[in-house]
């Protein structure tokens, strides 16, 4: 039974890292760029929710929206600001240090507007508590969502990428830039886009990750976002199905490791199953053969 | 063309770097006035204690100066950032130095404190740290705290349960990561031996991973623990009491000092804290008059409830002006004499604060006070004997 | 003596090169007479060493990103790998009679090559993957490794050795022992403070090997392979192996200044802060800021920008935000193209306005 209610609790963890695997996956996928600030951006729209619910004691719908809207415009901002003008810097290395100034600019700002001391987020879900085997094993509401969520941002996403004229766009300009160029798609405009969608389901994932786990203040982003990475990595990078795929087995693998081998090298466990995963797969579970030209 | 860029490149950095040599030597120290200098974490995930202490002084130094001064000379007072780091800590105290710093405050992380305490030894500068817990945090003479001492407060801990019969089986979660909380837990696990307390399971999480509590929770109950020990701070507690509460799971639970400030976070709902014990020497909710004194000044200044680390810094800026005047040093003195004075006056002391009272010191700087046990009953504490 | 001179004018490389040991000599000569006249302050004195450890790190990690071309976000692991490997050595050997510079040296040595062992151990699995995976592989080896190190406790007695991951009171242990590593305390009661001269010609060392390194015939290999792999292949190039000496080198070093680093302290401990992926993406910062596969570059980025936060210091909490927005301003200023292109437009400016006036 305690290893049923711990497989639960890893999928409860994994579909947060789930959640903001598939935004970090989307802009990976296109930008072809280790987004450092993702995580980042996941702490702004978790302040933006918090200051709406606790400190204005406003709906939480009305906070959801406003981190997405918020979340949105500054995850553009970004982009045009800070890593448009290295698009064609000539090494991918220029923008991925660039993302990380975003990053501690981004931690800096909020540690000087919030202060340093942890607020508590108030969870916006009130979906009841699940009760299984006569309350033995519990789900609570916050994963219930999540999971929902998870689920319904990937089938979205995915009709999205495949259905869509935008989605299409984006599919030939992470194919090739140049080509797309050609075919009259507006590759800027595009790149926008995708930072976009990106920036807006990591304001979702900061308000479910901090419903989940409450504790928040300024660096709460960036292992969450590391912890990410590893899994978009782990499901195999640009992959939408992937994403939630490598989420979810990440999150279940931490809490066994921690429940079954050693709680101080949790972290440790999980670096070495994903760098097996890595030598049998080389991108990740479902990625994509990369075939080398001369 | 690229040449040229280069050439000026290195130009601009020999420049550059003359000029930052040369650039810090300036100082302006002037012979009438104390230079009293804080280091601790302003930045990066443990700048809440750093800034807490920084805050926390600064008004005892306000009061201070507002009153005449240490001997009718001022304080001057300055806080660096360490990030909490060793290296970036040491670069923090010699930047003090520049400053002819003659005290220094700190630091306010245990780690930190004790690479900087071989740096004052070696210096002969007077050190107090108010919230460095370790043992070797003021391994030389001329270092004493304020706080209480990680073996201190595990062994404490673990008698208060056992002599208490509060429990007979313990679960204990701790911070691996951090030296506080795994000192704290190594002293408890010794002493609970000695109190016939059987530590059922014993969890560790690290600072990457101090987010899920639920297989520590699991573990405990799965080993039918009374209670659970949880020696960190107050912001991984309230994820503890948080998720302890979702998944239903009563049993008491028992902190140290760095579980005060629980009440004073943010959003955090009170009633999940019903029933915690905690050991401190500190409570924003007394109703002791200096104490009272001191937190309103602080919720006026800062907007925020000071927490232990903000007391601490307080009472350790009082701490050194008490010494200053029984030894009755003068600015004017070298920082050895200031250093040697202070350590002598230090041992024969009795300091009644905000953090205890009749507070005396040995050679070794441990601080002599007993720790209070309070618990948290309509969400405030109410000290028990 | 002028066909030596004729010889450095006529190969670019070999200018190049001593332009770059000029270059430390002269910081070296500078900062040493100014400690010796009494003007250099306190925190310029701290800083030294450092600069030594930062810039061993960053032309370390240049070979690999640079020269070998795979990105790599754990060289941190390898530094902390030497790092202890000096503390663990320092501390047993510390009731011995050794002197304190016997035991610097020999750890050092001992720091490299157990550094190379494992740079050679990860290598294995991390060369036979390719761009983003292997940067995370990388990145997960140098976890692991802050990881195990932040929570091993080692501890002798007249037994020997004593290893535990749940803290000293599960060892059985003698009353005379000597608790070697403390979990996450770490080790302390080290002797702090290594000479800026030892780190000097550590450095220069480090500057020798790699620019030696990548001017030779397996240097040029190495590039081959990092340009296109397939055709360095095609060409009778073991790919294989020049990957692995390239990528053993750079930890080797890494090693190095991992000894420096623990020397200057009194206490190591293995954080997120010293050790995890925050710090090789530090060093990862110098090393794209000062220019992918310039050493020089390497050398000149990490004097700015380990200097920058210190000199920010009069801001107090701004601090960390204005190094921020300097480190994006910096990397816009230097790596985009149309920024790239305005700054030549008024290098050009400057060259011509100066030929007109030889000219009059």
């Amino acid at each position: 039974m305690s290893f049923l209610s711990n497989l639960i609790n890893g999928l409860s963890l994994g579909s947060v890292y789930a959640i903001i695997a598939l935004g970090y996956t989307m802009v990976y996928g296109i930008a072809k760029m280790l987004n450092f600030a993702h995580g980042d951006v996941i702490m702004v729209g978790a302040y933006v929710a918090f200051t709406i619910v606790s400190t204005l004691g406003l709906n939480p719908i009305i906070a959801v929206v406003t981190a997405i809207v918020i979340c949105t415009g500054l995850g553009m901002l970004i982009e045009r600001v800070a890593y448009k003008p290295l698009r064609n810097a000539g090494s991918p290395l220029a923008v991925l240090i660039t993302a990380i100034g975003v990053s501690y600019l981004l931690q800096n700002i909020a540690l000087l507007i919030f202060g340093a001391n942890t607020k508590i987020f108030q969870s916006v879900i009130s979906v009841p508590v699940i009760k299984l085997f006569d309350g033995q094993i519990t789900i609570s509401g916050e994963t219930s969502v999540t999971i929902v969520c998870c689920i319904v941002i990937m089938i979205a996403l995915t009709l999205f990428v495949n259905k869509s004229k935008a989605g299409q766009a984006m599919l030939a300009v992470s194919e090739d830039k140049g080509a797309a160029q050609l075919m009259g798609i507006n590759v800027n405009g595009t790149i926008a886009l995708t930072f976009a969608i990106g920036s807006a389901l990591a304001a979702v994932a900061g308000v479910l990750l901090c419903s989940s786990y409450p504790s928040l203040n300024a660096y709460t982003g960036s292992m969450p976002g590391i912890k990410a990475f590893v899994a978009a990595v782990f499901g195999g990078i640009g992959s939408i199905p992937g994403a939630l795929i490598g989420g979810i087995l990440l999150g279940i693998i931490e809490i066994l490791a921690k429940a079954y081998i050693s709680s101080q090298l949790s972290d440790a466990i999980v670096f070495a199953v994903l760098i097996i995963v890595l030598l049998v797969r080389p991108t990740g579970l479902l990625g994509k053969k990369i075939t080398e030209k001369v | 063309m690229k040449k040229l860029t280069k050439v000026t490149s290195i130009v601009l950095a020999t420049a550059m770097t003359v000029a930052c040599l040369a650039g810090c030597g300036g100082n302006t120290s002037s012979a009438d006035t104390f230079k009293i200098g804080g280091i601790g974490p302003i930045t990066g995930g443990a700048a809440v204690y750093g800034q807490a202490v920084m805050n926390g002084a600064q008004i005892a130094v306000d009061e201070i100066n507002a009153a005449g001064g240490i001997n009718g000379h001022k304080i001057e007072y300055k806080f660096e950032d360490d990030e909490h780091d060793a290296e970036k800590s040491v670069n923090a105290y010699n930047s003090l130095m520049d400053w002819k710093m003659q005290i220094l405050m700190g630091t306010v992380t245990s780690g930190p404190c004790i690479a900087v305490v071989d740096k004052t030894n070696a210096d002969h500068v007077f050190q107090l740290t108010p919230s460095g817990t370790a043992p070797e945090a003021i391994a030389h003479d001329n270092a004493f705290r304020v706080c209480f001492s990680d073996p201190n407060q595990g062994t404490a801990s673990a008698k208060y349960i056992g002599e208490h019969g509060l429990a007979k089986k313990v679960g204990i979660i701790y911070d691996s990561s951090d030296s506080y909380s795994s000192g704290i837990t190594e002293n408890f696990k010794n002493e609970a031996a000695n109190q016939g307390i059987e530590v059922v399971s014993s969890e560790a999480f690290t600072a990457d991973t101090k987010s899920d509590f639920s297989t520590h929770l699991q573990a405990a109950v799965d080993g039918g623990a009374e209670l659970i020990f949880l020696p960190f701070y107050y912001s991984e507690a309230s994820l503890v009491l948080t998720q302890a509460a979702q998944k239903d799971i009563n049993v008491k639970f028992f902190g140290c000092d760095g579980l005060d400030g629980i009440l004073a976070l943010d959003g955090f709902d009170k009633s999940l804290a019903e029933g915690v014990m905690l050991l401190t020497p500190f409570s924003a909710t007394s109703d002791d008059p200096q104490t009272k004194a001191f937190v309103d000044k602080y919720q006026e200044k800062y907007n925020e409830v000071p927490n232990q680390f903000a007391a601490d810094a307080y009472d350790a800026i009082y701490i050194i002006k008490m010494a200053a005047e029984k030894a009755n040093i003068t600015p004017s003195m070298t920082n050895e004499e200031i250093c040697n004075a202070l350590m002598s006056a230090m041992t024969s002391i009795k300091y009644t604060g905000i953090t205890g009272s009749d507070i005396s010191w040995g050679a070794d700087g441990e601080p002599n006070k007993a720790p209070i046990v309070v618990e948290i009953v309509n969400g405030e504490y109410s000290i028990l004997k | 003596m002028s066909k030596f001179v004729d010889s450095i004018k006529s190969n670019k490389k070999l200018q190049s090169n001593l332009i770059t040991f000029g270059m430390v000599i002269i910081l070296y000569v500078i900062c040493q007479s100014l400690a010796a006249a009494g003007i250099l302050s306190n925190s310029m004195k701290g800083l030294l060493i450092q600069f030594c450890y930062y810039i061993i790190m960053a032309v370390s990690l240049n070979l690999t990103v640079g020269i070998l071309g795979e990105l790599s976000l754990g060289h941190a692991g390898f530094m902390c790998i030497g790092a202890y490997t000096y503390g663990i050595f320092a501390k047993v050997l510390s009731s011995g009679n050794l002197s304190r510079t016997a035991i610097l040296l020999i750890s050092l040595v001992l720091a490299a090559i157990i550094a190379a062992f494992f740079g050679f151990l990860i290598g294995i699995p991390v060369l036979r993957l390719k761009g983003d995976y292997l940067a995370i592989v990388t990145l997960a080896f140098g976890e692991i490794i802050k990881n195990v190190t932040g929570s091993l406790y080692i501890a002798k007695d007249s037994h020997g050795l004593h290893f535990s991951l749940n803290g000293t009171s599960d060892m059985v242990l003698d009353a005379d022992n000597l608790v070697i590593i403390d979990g996450p305390k770490g080790i302390t009661g080290l002797t702090s403070g290594v000479s800026f001269t030892l780190g000097t010609i550590l450095v220069i060392i480090t500057l020798i090997v790699v620019l030696n390194l990548i001017n030779s015939r397996t240097g040029r290999a190495v590039m081959a392979i990092r340009d296109n792999r397939i055709a360095a292949e095609a060409t009778g190039i073991n790919v294989t192996k020049y990957k692995m000496l390239a990528f053993t080198i750079s930890a080797s070093l890494a090693g190095v200044a991992g000894v420096l680093y623990a020397g200057s302290l009194s206490t190591l401990t293995s954080t997120s802060k010293n050790f995890g992926y925050n710090m090789s993406i530090m060093i990862l910062v110098y090393v794209v800021l000062g220019g992918i596969g310039s050493i020089r570059g390497s050398v000149i980025a990490t004097v700015i920008l380990v200097l920058l936060p210190e000199k920010l210091r009069f801001v107090n909490s701004y601090r960390m935000l204005i190094y921020a927005i300097v480190l994006i301003a910096m990397m816009i200023l230097n790596w985009s193209p149309s920024a790239r292109a305005w700054r030549e437009k008024m290098i050009n400016k400057i060259k011509s306005g100066k030929k007109v006036k030889e000219a009059k």
